[in-house]
């Protein structure tokens, strides 16, 4: 397989090439540890594709969506407005990204302050590369596993994409579980709403461990996320359950790129 | 004598609407005049055709038939009234004909139907144990509130059947009384045996004390909806057309904010240049005047059926938080603030109370995961999250008072430009262990 490369948008633009997608690779993808493997995962599956694209690098900063949810709409929106004179500055139209968040945030509520893009998440980026021929799957090593599939806030109810990665999913030739709420009756996974940040509130469970009680329901090979906050609290959840040595928690791009990769 | 109820209970009922207006208008103007098309279909599918009721199958059909119940018994409504006034008797049957006798008999089976429904809406209330009835916010008017309207309705509905048993009883055995032959009566014709070897005068005077109650109870009925959870049955239209209609993730850029932000990244922005005369703007919530008038309106059209709570992550693992608690706060601030304007002649004094705080607790606040399983469990397309949302606004923009770890959290991004302490500059360093 050849190397893969990335590149800054910068550096491509100085070489006078225009590429034809930017990937927003958030905080949690590039500093968090488990997360960066879905960041490493996606990049392959782009590369396979021959897909010409770059990141910002050090330009990109948070979109600002965990502030705004805590109530911080100025830092929010220095956020977005200092993304969007990068962002705008390259002349940026179409962004992909691995986390609803980001997702939500640069397709939602960037457009009123002026960063209007096409932004997509890399469930459906993955697929419309599978329609259009330039990724092929085998079902190979996944093939008759269970899988249930958890949706993302942000990307389920939030935008309505729910079909996307079950698609992909099923590509894989798995045995699709689904939990007793899922789509538009998906449970959180505890950490939106800057829940991630911080301890919460008094009650009598986590969340994320009720999410992965239901999860466990289903008697999965494997709990398929599409963002890496509900793949932090799924995993922590498993973990507590002492089920890791046989459930995994993976993301979809995690799935797909072992499926190309054989 | 019937004018004159008819017309005091119209009276009163409207000055009481008027009141609601009022109160609704104390809050922000938010421009939902787009889209007019959209919105009327929404407000055709979920108000009128319940869609969203169905996503719980069983309750959902008995919900629909009491609707539709409601609905078609309203059209033998407006006989009794035009009856009422002109001092005339099942008026619209001779212009009717068969008709008329189909209508009769439908608005009975209706009327059995809705008698079964409301017995079961009861029972899962007050016998079967379900978790959104007995939450703490339920506990005493709510629940009262809620099995007076059951009970009301099964009265009207019985005191319907009643009038009607006994219209069919004279119809048959009394000619001295001229009733006119006419309507068809599948489900009173099972109270004849009661009227039987009761003379005729006393027959005419129930079914005449069944007609009056029946009317009576219905304007008192009209007349209870501004003290009760009811409401809906008339402000579900108004708040599924100004419902949200943008992606449920989409929340409100505030614009005060992006003036001042705008102003603080641009290097040749004059700070003085803005106007002193110009009103500073609060930031977020506290009380209900922060709030616009279509989460006024969301507060008046909660009918607490909870749907919202049932599924709310927080609320679910055992945190304080309930957005049906939310709306019935926002609610109960909201009447009061109009009580303390009608006892100081229009003018509103402060009590030294607040939406925050006094009904709503920053606990309750902090334990959102702003998912929006709250909004799309409404049935009528409420929206408990952007009042969380607004008060956590007012947390911190003018309190600075959030959770310390979402202190820190935010000074991070301000710092570093990620929640975490991570240098910017290392955003990209991942690449290296490719």
């Amino acid at each position: 397989m050849n190397k893969i490369e990335i590149n800054t948008f910068s550096d491509l633009i100085k070489k006078g090439i225009t590429p034809e997608v930017l990937f927003w690779v958030g905080c949690a993808g590039s500093f968090d540890e488990r997360a960066k493997k879905i960041t490493k995962s996606f990049v392959s599956i782009l590369n396979q594709a021959n897909v010409s694209f770059a990141v910002l690098g050090s330009e990109e900063g948070c979109t600002g969506d965990p502030a705004k949810r805590s109530g911080n709409e100025f830092l929010f929106q220095m956020q977005a407005l200092t993304n969007i004179e990068v962002l705008n500055g390259y002349n940026i139209k179409k962004i992909v990204t691995t986390c609803p968040h980001c997702f939500n945030t640069l397709k939602n509520e960037y457009p009123e302050l002026g960063g209007k893009y096409d932004v997509i998440h890399h469930t459906q980026f993955i697929k419309s590369l599978l329609n259009d021929g330039r990724l092929k799957v085998q079902g190979g090593s996944f093939k008759g596993k269970r899988i249930t599939f958890h949706d993302p806030c942000y990307l389920g109810r939030a935008n309505n994409v729910y079909e996307a990665p079950r698609e992909l999913l099923e590509k894989l030739d798995v045995e699709l579980s689904e939990m007793k709420s899922c789509k538009q009756k998906g449970l959180c996974c505890g950490a939106g709403g800057a829940q991630m940040f911080k301890e919460a509130e008094k009650g009598d469970k986590e969340i994320n461990i009720k999410r992965t009680e239901e999860a466990l329901e289903t008697k999965p090979d494997i709990i398929a996320a599409g963002c890496p906050f509900c793949n932090t609290m799924l995993t922590d959840g498993v973990k507590n359950k002492k089920k890791e040595d046989e459930i995994k928690v993976m993301d979809i791009a995690e799935l797909i790129n072992q499926a190309t990769d054989l | 004598m019937f004018c004159c109820l008819f017309f005091l209970a119209i009276f009163l009922f409207s000055k009481n609407v008027k009141k609601i207006y009022r109160n609704i208008n104390l809050g922000i103007n938010i421009d939902r005049s787009d889209n007019q098309k959209i919105r009327f279909a929404q407000m055709l599918r979920v108000a009128f055709g319940q869609s969203k009721m169905i996503d719980k199958p069983i309750v959902g059909l008995l919900h629909i038939i009491v609707y539709v119940g409601f609905l078609v018994i309203n059209i033998e409504l407006l006989e009794i009234i035009v009856d009422g006034i002109l001092g005339t008797h099942r008026v619209f049957a001779p212009f009717l004909g068969s008709f008329y006798n189909f209508l009769i008999g439908f608005f009975e089976i209706f009327a059995l139907l809705v008698i079964i429904s409301v017995i079961i809406f009861w029972l899962r209330r007050n016998v079967i144990n379900i978790k959104r009835f007995l939450s703490a916010e339920m506990k005493g008017w709510p629940k009262n509130d809620g099995n007076i309207i059951l009970y009301v309705e099964i009265i009207l509905m019985l005191l319907f059947l009643t009038m009607n048993g006994a219209d069919l009883w004279i119809q048959q055995n009394a000619p001295d009384y001229n009733y006119i032959k006419a309507g068809s009566f599948p489900v009173s014709q099972f109270l004849l045996p009661l009227f039987d070897g009761i003379s005729s005068n006393i027959v005419f005077i129930i079914e005449r004390v069944a007609w009056w109650l029946h009317i009576i109870g219905i304007l008192c009925f009209l007349n209870y909806l501004y003290y009760s959870k009811h409401l809906h049955i008339i402000l579900a239209f108004p708040n599924t057309y100004f419902a949200n209609l943008n992606p449920k993730g989409k929340f409100s850029n505030l614009e005060s904010v992006t003036n001042e932000v705008k102003m603080m990244l641009d290097p040749n922005a004059d700070p003085f240049a803005a106007s002193p005369s110009q009103e500073i703007a609060k930031f977020g919530a506290s009380d209900v005047f922060d709030l616009n008038k279509v989460q006024l309106l969301n507060a008046y059209t909660c009918t607490e059926c909870g749907r919202c709570t049932s599924e709310c992550p927080a609320n679910l693992t055992g945190k304080k938080l309930s957005p049906r608690k939310i709306m019935m706060d926002t609610r109960d601030r909201l009447e009061e603030v109009g009580r303390n304007i009608d006892l100081n002649k229009g003018d509103y004094k402060s009590d030294g109370k607040e939406l925050l705080n006094d009904y709503i607790s920053k606990e309750e606040l902090w334990a959102c995961t702003s998912c929006n399983a709250c909004v799309e469990a409404c049935p009528i397309g409420i929206d408990p999250l952007s009042i969380i949302m607004d008060m956590r606004r007012y947390l911190v923009m003018e309190k600075s008072d959030a959770p310390s770890e979402l202190n820190n959290m935010m000074s991070n991004i301000e710092n570093n430009g990620a929640p975490w302490p991570f240098n910017q500059m290392d955003k990209l360093n991942w690449k290296n262990e490719l």
